[in-house]
């Protein structure tokens, strides 16, 4: 039966630009980009118990630095992109290694400081990022001789991108290291006795998570053709973790189905009121005081019950 | 000459302001371990509750004590009804403090509009004072007096009454403090309105220097925390050492290199940081 879901579910994302119109595959294209940034990011919250409130630094700065080299430099898809991921994991090694000197809510207000410095440096440092107007004029890249330009094969694209980085992200769960991640953040004392270094498996796991973050920004990079210093803001960290807590994080499906709900409010909403700043507040205060474990794990729970109370 | 007596005093009454600020963020994440991620909205709300109470109360002064007491029950009414129903739950509190923030920003969008509001220096205070043919703005010199008269209060408070004495035993020991029974509920209340109304009060009497707009809250914020991460985390000498460090630093900066301030501010922090973890006075990390 498990497969017969899993076939399910492949057939109808691919099978979607053909019954959906161009809005709805843009869409769903954003909620790869969010649904990967956000996946990257439960990594660290949920399997490392470790609050990032700057992971919009490795969406914004992946972005940014793709976007400057192709700009000022002049450089195609193939040197930036690769450029682009190995600078910001380069950066993220760095920060990684200063944030790790906490961990719990001091972790949280050091990436909060250290991402504040990536967006102060792309607001004000106007002669290289262009401030306020951000960068334009991109273009999306064409792998292999495939122009991307159009919605549905961006969609195949980001699809694509995201079913790699999501599979990456739960091998990596799942393995051996996985569990010694899970562990550190459960018994960090006890890991420890047991002779495992629980600093470099956070660190690791910092950086790998900021590699998928970078992935994400790239994608978002080629799918707006534009940046703003507004995707490194707080705000913007704070919507991915939004997601992950409001999908229910510590699980794989949780962080999509975060992302996905965060993304359509954001925009269903946007469409009818102009206060979504406001309505993120209160969803933020409803989701942590009423579902403070997430909707992932509170609809499996509910499904669970209801599935004992049917058969006994 | 007279530019730079000007830009030390604006780093003073800076970092005047900053303590203001960051001295409750401080104790109320010292004592109660709360990321008060409010702490910037709450700065900015008290400068736009302080443009309306001035339109009643024409003085500067009377508007921020009522105003701080507003931003107070304010603050005090987030901790008893949504912080304390998270206790135990760290990252919830910093997400709903996150979430409040959020709130408090587009409520004042809606409120008080887009435009920033300037805020009149009180009309006694408008006339620099002269000194041997300088001028020193007068009011600056004023901001910096009234930040080190609460720098001395906030010190006596907490070294030589019997409050503070329970407050710096909640801070260094929470469980051994309830055990002997010290009233740990209560404190929690006072210290958050204590430095919701610290931040409210700063919010009015930086008005004439900073005025009222969108976005305040953003810009106060993440210089409370690198304040409260240079300092040591509940230390009101390290919020005070910290804050002026940081106003000196952000004033030159920009007059200096201004492309690359903002930048230049955080090197401290991430020196710290990386070679003394608790900060510079604190006595537990963060």
């Amino acid at each position: 039966m498990k497969w017969a879901r899993w076939a399910l579910l492949a057939v109808s994302l691919a099978a979607f630009p053909w019954i959906a119109g161009e809005y709805y595959i843009n869409l769903t294209s954003q909620i790869f980009i969010a649904a990967t940034f956000a996946a990257s990011l439960n990594l660290l919250v949920g399997y490392g118990g470790l609050p990032s409130l700057g992971h919009a630094s490795w969406l914004g700065l992946a972005a940014y630095l793709s976007a400057w080299m192709s700009l000022k430099l002049g450089l195609g898809h193939a040197l930036t992109a690769p450029a682009a991921l190995l600078g910001t994991t380069l950066v993220a090694c760095a920060f990684g290694w200063i944030s790790l000197r906490a961990t719990g809510l001091g972790f949280l207000m050091i990436t909060l400081a250290l991402s504040q410095v990536l967006w102060g440096t792309a607001y004000r440092w106007v002669s290289v990022t262009d401030g306020d107007n951000g960068l334009r004029g991109l273009t999306r890249p064409a792998p292999f001789g495939i122009s991307l330009d159009g919605a549905t094969s961006f969609y195949y694209f980001a699809l694509a991108v995201t079913v790699v980085a999501i599979t990456l992200m739960a091998m990596f769960v799942a393995s051996p290291f996985g569990a010694a991640l899970r562990g550190t953040r459960d018994q960090p004392r006890r890991m420890s006795a047991l002779g495992h270094d629980v600093w470099t498996v956070r660190w690791i796991t910092f950086v790998y998570s900021a590699f998928w973050g970078a992935v994400s920004g790239l994608l978002f990079v080629y799918y707006n053709k534009y940046i703003h210093p507004a995707s490194l803001s707080i705000t913007s960290s704070a919507e991915a973790l939004l997601g992950v807590i409001a999908g229910g994080s510590g699980t794989l499906a949780g962080p999509i189905v975060g992302a996905a709900i965060i993304m359509l409010l954001k925009n269903y909403v946007s469409a009818y009121i102009e206060r979504w700043n406001m309505l993120m507040g209160f969803v933020f205060v409803l989701i942590v005081i009423f579902m403070p474990e997430g909707v992932v794990p509170g609809v499996r729970r509910l499904y669970l019950r209801l599935r004992k109370w049917r058969t006994g | 000459m007279q530019y730079w007596i000007i830009q030390t005093l604006n780093s003073l009454a800076l970092g005047g302001l900053l303590f203001l600020l960051a001295a409750g963020f401080s104790l109320i994440f010292g004592l109660m371990r709360i990321a008060n991620l409010t702490h910037g909205s709450l700065y900015m709300l008290g400068a736009y509750v302080g443009v309306t109470i001035l339109k009643f109360v024409p003085n500067l002064w009377l508007a921020a004590l009522i105003g701080g007491a507003v931003i107070a029950i304010f603050g005090g009414l987030i901790e008893r009804f949504i912080l304390r129903a998270l206790a135990g739950n760290a990252l919830g509190q910093v997400l709903v403090t996150l979430g409040i923030s959020f709130i408090v920003a587009d409520f004042c969008l809606i409120v008080w509009g887009g435009d920033p509001i300037p805020v009149q220096t009180p009309l006694a205070l408008q006339q620099p004072l002269r000194v041997g043919g300088v001028a020193f703005p007068t009011y600056r010199l004023v901001v910096l007096a009234i930040a080190v008269v609460t720098a001395v209060a906030l010190y006596l408070l907490m070294e030589r009454t019997r409050i503070g004495a329970m407050i710096r035993a909640g801070v260094d020991d929470m469980q051994m403090a309830r055990a002997v029974g010290i009233p740990v509920s209560k404190l929690f209340t006072a210290v958050f309105c204590l430095g919701a109304g610290l931040a409210g009060a700063g919010g009015i009497i930086g008005g004439p220097i900073m005025s009222a707009y969108p976005g305040l809250d953003a810009d106060m914020l993440p210089l409370a925390l690198i304040v409260v991460m240079l300092g040591g985390v509940g230390s009101l000498l390290g919020a005070f050492v910290g804050s002026f460090l940081i106003g000196a630093i952000y004033t030159f900066g920009t007059a200096l290199l201004p492309d690359l301030a903002y930048v230049i501010l955080f090197l401290p922090m991430i020196v710290v940081i990386a070679f003394r973890p608790r900060g510079l006075f604190g006595r537990q990390t963060v």
